[in-house]
């Protein structure tokens, strides 16, 4: 377990505030995080609600809403509640969509955050063509399912392309 | 790959010959892996686990490792069949529940098992006999590559392999050792040992994995964490925890024998002398008799009966496995008939001292 940074208890709160878009990581006990809070962070709360906020404008008038609920991911439509509920998450893509999110729940599993070990010679998180393929397929289930041949019928042809794509030599050499 | 002829032998890490064998029975690595352009298998419709499906057999059959692979459509099995390949451990109970399309990929030996559509996509392992964790990742790993070679694995440069579920995610490695411990167990030393592993953060569990009993006297020891630790130090880890508790388990045999060794021999004969001419017996009884057995053999105070002979009748006296030999459904009563029969035919055949 991470010691609190102002003393040497054990971290029980673990707090990340964005600054502009810098991420800015604090592990304290919490007797200092209750001091961190009451303390000057009334500026720094502003900042995260409005950074969130704006994406939030996008869907709806949520000026007020709680900075909370982020939108479902848009490869698999998954919701973080969901995932918490199921305890499974949808897609790879959610670990980028979440990543904040998860980001705190991993370093409680496995008190860190970053991967160490083993990579695969290729890097297929490089590319957005595989999460561009698994939201394809999921379309084409739903324009089968609802007998939208034609629609289906052009899903296809674009997950073919994507598919060649991924598959030519070029498209892994660069990834 | 015909099931059938699976019954008639059993998989080569119940040999009971690599090192450390008189405690340790089997070393496993899994590796947890999924497709970079497919949704996990939760969120997958049935096309869409077809396709991950029929994709990863076509890859699974053709994979130039060391051993072939034969592929099994765990989908198209019997609910019979499915338990029997859990009793190997060829498959997870989860997957032997599972619904939708799924399947397997199984050596000859029954070392390497590769499963399609669990929890993840992929669940490779590499199964060993003794504590011979090296050469099970050193498998494993071979077998990773070539994959690679051909799939995009969902991977993240700051979370590692990604995972259906957080607690798999970065190496997506969970190394376990199987683990015989009679001695600590009858001395109720083993609690002391369950609160240290809990301490250091590695999970204890039964003969099937989570949420089984610990029947037997065995017990699995595996990493929990999976993140933020190279699959080196993390092998390494689990190794320096099993060497401290062969040592225990060694030092208490040690000191039974020598307090009450005609107690211990009596205990352990009886047990023997039980499995030899019941004429019905449960498998709970089975597993308790044949761990002191075991111990036994391995202490020198019974040699009517060798180690892969106890190792094997552990595994094939199982329900699944006495319905296959006998190709019948039996209910739990007459498996119970079957069973005492089988064990009294099995160390009939194998006594080194009556048969010719």
């Amino acid at each position: 377990m991470k010691k609190c940074e102002q003393c040497s208890k054990p971290a029980v709160l673990h707090i990340t505030e964005l600054h502009d878009g810098a991420v800015d990581a604090h592990h304290l006990c919490e007797s200092c995080a209750k001091d961190y809070l009451s303390h000057g962070s009334e500026p720094e709360v502003d900042e995260v609600e409005s950074g969130l906020s704006q994406e939030d404008d996008l869907e709806s008038d949520s000026s007020e809403s709680i900075p909370e609920e982020q939108p479902p991911c848009p490869n698999c439509g998954i919701t973080f509640k969901e995932f918490r509920s199921l305890g499974r998450l949808g897609c790879a893509h959610d670990y980028s969509h979440f990543r904040e999110e998860l980001s705190r729940l991993i370093e409680n599993i496995h008190s860190e955050v970053q991967h160490v070990g083993k990579v695969p010679k290729r890097q297929p998180d490089a590319s957005r063509q595989q999460f561009d393929l698994i939201r394809l397929k999921l379309r084409l289930k739903e324009a089968v399912d609802e007998e939208q041949y034609e629609e289906a019928a052009s899903i296809r042809d674009q997950i073919r392309r994507v598919e060649a794509d991924l598959r030519s030599p070029s498209a892994t050499a660069d990834s | 790959m015909n099931l059938d002829v699976l019954t008639q032998r059993s998989g080569e890490w119940l040999r009971g010959t690599g090192p450390e064998a008189d405690i340790v029975i089997s070393s496993r690595i899994r590796l947890a892996r999924n497709l970079a352009e497919f949704p996990f298998v939760n969120r997958a419709g049935d096309n869409v686990r077809a396709q991950i499906e029929d994709f990863l057999r076509g890859r699974i059959e053709h994979l130039q490792s060391r051993r072939p692979l034969s592929y099994l459509r765990i989908s198209d099995l019997e609910p019979l069949d499915r338990q029997f390949l859990v009793e190997r451990q060829l498959i997870s109970r989860e997957q032997a529940e599972d619904h939708g399309q799924c399947g397997v990929g199984v050596s000859s030996e029954e070392n390497v098992s590769l499963m399609v559509n669990e929890e993840d996509h992929l669940r490779m392992q590499v199964l060993r006999s003794g504590m011979d964790l090296d050469a099970a990742w050193n498998e494993i790993n071979e077998i990773d590559d070539l994959l690679e070679q051909e799939v995009a694995y969902a991977f993240d440069s700051q979370f590692g392999y990604l995972t259906a579920c957080p607690t798999n995610v970065g190496t997506g490695i969970r190394v376990s050792v199987m683990l015989h411990l009679p001695a600590l167990v009858a001395t109720k030393e083993i609690q002391k040992v369950f609160q240290a592993l809990q301490k250091i953060g590695l999970a204890v569990r039964g003969l099937y994995g989570e949420g089984s009993q610990a029947m037997g006297d065995f017990y699995q020891i595996s990493n929990q964490v999976t993140l933020g630790k190279s699959e080196a130090d993390i092998i390494k880890s689990i190794k320096d925890v099993v060497a401290q508790i062969l040592g225990y388990e060694r030092r208490v045999r040690t000191a039974l024998v020598k307090e009450n060794r005609q107690a211990l021999h009596d205990q352990v004969s009886r047990a023997f002398g039980i499995l030899q001419n019941a004429q019905t017996i449960s498998s709970e009884e089975t597993m308790h008799l044949l761990s002191s057995v075991r111990m036994g053999v391995n202490l020198g105070l019974i040699d009517e009966v060798e180690i892969p002979t106890v190792n094997e009748l552990f595994i094939q006296t199982q329900p699944a496995h006495l319905q296959k030999l006998r190709h019948q459904k039996l209910e739990s009563a007459e498996r119970n008939v079957a069973r005492a029969a089988y064990i009294r035919q099995r160390l009939a055949e194998n006594n080194p001292h009556t048969s010719a």
